[in-house]
């Protein structure tokens, strides 16, 4: 649990505008603000903050996170470039940008806890412990996948580290982790359960549906809304007439926080705050971690729609640049102990990608398995 | 039907805490249909639980209780509104333990009334189950008498994979024999033969067993026997049994409330023909709901869904009697 001081939390409203969880969360929307002095301004406040938080984090977990931000990183960059050679077909969402969201949020939790996904879902598995080769195996259609090849990119799951998957319909994956959380509520243990959306996906029913359903049962569910602006091509503020997602979880009473993105500590923070509701009064939450994708919607993404400039002013507060670059600061780590982190990643991608590549095709046999739990047989 | 609907819950939720039953006025309201009748009773609103009006969101929810091992009941208040939850049926429930490579098994049933009601117009009287038997990785089963009601919805509960139960509300009051016992089960993907005859085969499911069943009753006494299967499930297919009583007596006529347009009917059809081109006598007929919207008026819903008469003269048609 958390070592931080809980900041209390509650449903901000429209005339308050945006109050207080992790500190920034009055500048919104960067977009809308591009002084160079005010965006350095805020950039050293961020820088602060997460000094702030790294005191509260024990240096294994630090070291850990880092790590995995890495990973995620590497790992997508082989993706891209396996996809590139016709290795990975289909749909290829990848997660650089985002590495601060899934393994902050996912560092504070319980192995018994559960995750649900959307299909841009390669990072998430890999922090919840399935591994670089099974999930590479799975974006090369093979055997040795973590879903046998039949899931894909969009499909990973791995039941044993109590990760749902992977779902490709905008949303669906909403309703379905309200449904965990209704189980463990109805099986009386503590475990919480957390799931991840676009901010597209707001925009769907079954979010408003599974948020009312949530409180109204109170059910031990966070809900977490990966801001990365865009859904495919359009941007947040074409697509919904009150882009401030947080504020959504007004319309249900259920507390909310606003979270910097890039700030793999701050995520963390909130997370546990929203897991000490979840677990000790059956409450759910609503985060919208505010965060950006460096590459385009998918491999097949040209990515017209947003300037360089924009990206590029992004990519400044890069979250691995930034933690790593604030963990030097602290003294807690040196140029050996990245390359050390860096040799690791490296020679784990590497034996994913020989992994994947000798792993056989499912048999064709494999076509008519996994159907049915209960086959009927004539 | 009603009380042997309400039974199958009650014995399968004394047997199994994981069983919960939640739907649109389940719980206080005792079910829209009163198939629920006194179930919160009994089992607290833990177990049977009122939802908001919110199918996609309660039918997802339910799917998630079931992949980490609930087996929950939800229920349609009827099967036109699980239209608004198709993406979670079809999308989550059908096709969760194939794109994870087996690792999940999803055991539930959605259940409610299905098909025509009595003047209720376009949006409330549909028949879905083609849509949903369209689908592999779904079970899609329709019960015609109390006993099968019980016996099926008791083994879909049991059942490891998703099952769509088709009730009709035209037949919740009908009566019948139903067995007593803990243990009466019937089997998913076993076909019924209602009644026994020689000269043409009537496949009817739901509200159209009864209508076969008497019309076979006419029938016999202008000189014709009638035999009348139901297929209880429509996915998996007992198509075995019907072939078998086709090849027996050459001629079938099916009789169901739905679109014949890419319907189970056709589905049939085309597999009786696979299976029994060179037993046929005569086409196979098809006796469908009329391709058009349900009306609200009296006499245009009795045109447009099959009635005794109707399938007495399509027997006596592929029988060339008139």
């Amino acid at each position: 649990m958390s070592e931080l001081k809980v900041t209390p939390m509650r449903p901000r409203t429209q005339s308050e505008g945006a109050s207080a969880g992790a500190g920034v969360a009055e500048e919104r929307d960067e977009r809308d603000r591009i002084d160079p002095a005010e965006l350095q301004d805020e950039h050293e406040q961020r820088h602060q903050e997460q000094l702030k938080h790294i005191e509260h984090v024990d240096n294994e977990t630090l070291l850990k996170m880092l790590y995995q931000m890495v990973l995620i990183r590497r790992f997508e960059e082989k993706s891209a470039e396996s996809y590139t050679l016709g290795k990975i077909g289909g749909f290829c969402h990848l997660y650089i940008g985002q590495e601060a969201v899934a393994v902050g949020t996912l560092s504070a939790l319980r192995p018994d806890d559960y995750v649900l996904t959307s299909y841009r879902d390669h990072g998430h598995a890999l922090v919840m412990g399935t591994s670089p080769d099974e999930v590479m195996a799975e974006l090369y259609g093979k055997i040795g996948g973590c879903s046998k090849g039949k899931g894909g990119s969009m499909h990973l799951f791995d039941a044993d580290k109590h990760f749902l998957g992977g779902h490709g319909i905008v949303g669906g994956q909403i309703p379905l982790a309200t449904g965990v959380a209704y189980a463990t509520k109805y099986r009386g243990t503590d475990q919480a359960t957390l799931v991840f959306f676009g901010e597209a996906a707001v925009n769907q029913g079954a979010f408003h549906e599974s948020l009312n359903m949530a409180q109204l049962w109170k059910l031990p569910c966070v809900y977490i809304c990966e801001n990365n602006q865009y859904g495919m091509g359009t941007s947040l503020k074409r697509a919904m007439s009150i882009s401030d997602v947080s504020q959504k979880a007004v319309a249900y009473g259920m507390a909310a926080e606003f979270v910097d993105g890039m700030d793999v500590l701050a995520v963390r923070a909130a997370t546990e705050r929203a897991l000490e509701r979840a677990r000790k009064e059956y409450l759910p939450s609503l985060l919208e971690i505010r965060t950006y994708r460096f590459m385009g919607h998918s491999m097949s993404d040209p990515g017209h729609y947003r300037t360089r400039a924009e990206i590029e002013r992004y990519q400044e507060r890069d979250p691995i640049k930034v933690f790593g670059d604030n963990l030097r600061e602290k003294g807690l780590l040196d140029d050996a102990g990245l390359k050390e982190i860096e040799g690791r990643v490296r020679a784990e991608v590497e034996h994913a990608v020989k992994f994947a590549d000798e792993s056989p095709e499912p048999p064709p046999e494999e076509l008519f398995t996994d159907i049915y739990a209960n086959p009927i047989k004539k | 039907m009603r009380e042997a609907l309400n039974q199958a819950m009650r014995e399968e939720m004394r047997r199994d805490e994981g069983v919960f039953l939640m739907g649109e006025e389940v719980a206080a309201y005792q079910g829209a249909y009163k198939v629920s009748k006194g179930l919160l009773e009994e089992f607290g609103d833990k177990r049977v639980v009122d939802s908001p009006i919110t199918e996609l969101g309660f039918a997802g929810l339910g799917v998630g209780a079931a992949m980490v091992g609930l087996r929950p009941i939800i229920e349609f208040m009827t099967f036109n509104f699980s239209i608004l939850a198709t993406d979670q049926i079809i999308n989550s429930a059908a096709k969760m333990r194939y794109m994870s490579g087996g690792q999940f098994k999803i055991p539930i049933v959605f259940r409610g009334p299905n098909g025509s009601a009595f003047q209720v117009s376009s949006q409330h009287s549909q028949a879905l189950e083609s849509w949903y038997a369209h689908f592999p990785g779904l079970k899609v089963v329709m019960p015609s008498t109390p006993a099968d009601a019980k016996g099926l919805l008791k083994s879909a509960i049991r059942d490891n994979d998703p099952v769509i139960f088709l009730e009709q509300e035209r037949m919740y009051g009908n009566k019948g024999e139903v067995p007593d016992e803990e243990d009466f089960l019937v089997p998913l993907g076993v076909a019924d033969v209602k009644r026994e005859g020689t000269d043409c085969t009537v496949v009817a499911r739901s509200m159209t067993v009864p209508l076969a069943l008497k019309a076979a009753e006419e029938l016999e006494k202008q000189g014709v026997s009638v035999e009348v299967i139901d297929p209880r499930t429509i996915r998996p297919l007992d198509i075995e049994t019907i072939v078998n009583s086709v090849k027996k007596t050459n001629r079938v006529v099916i009789a169901e409330e739905s679109h014949a347009f890419c319907g189970v009917g056709a589905e049939l059809s085309a597999q009786i023909m696979e299976h029994a081109f060179d037993y046929l006598d005569a086409p196979v007929k098809r006796l469908s709901g009329a391709d058009a919207p349900m009306p609200y008026a009296k006499n245009l819903e009795r045109l447009a869904l099959p009635d005794v008469e109707r399938i007495v003269k399509a027997v006596r048609e592929v029988s060339y009697l008139d």
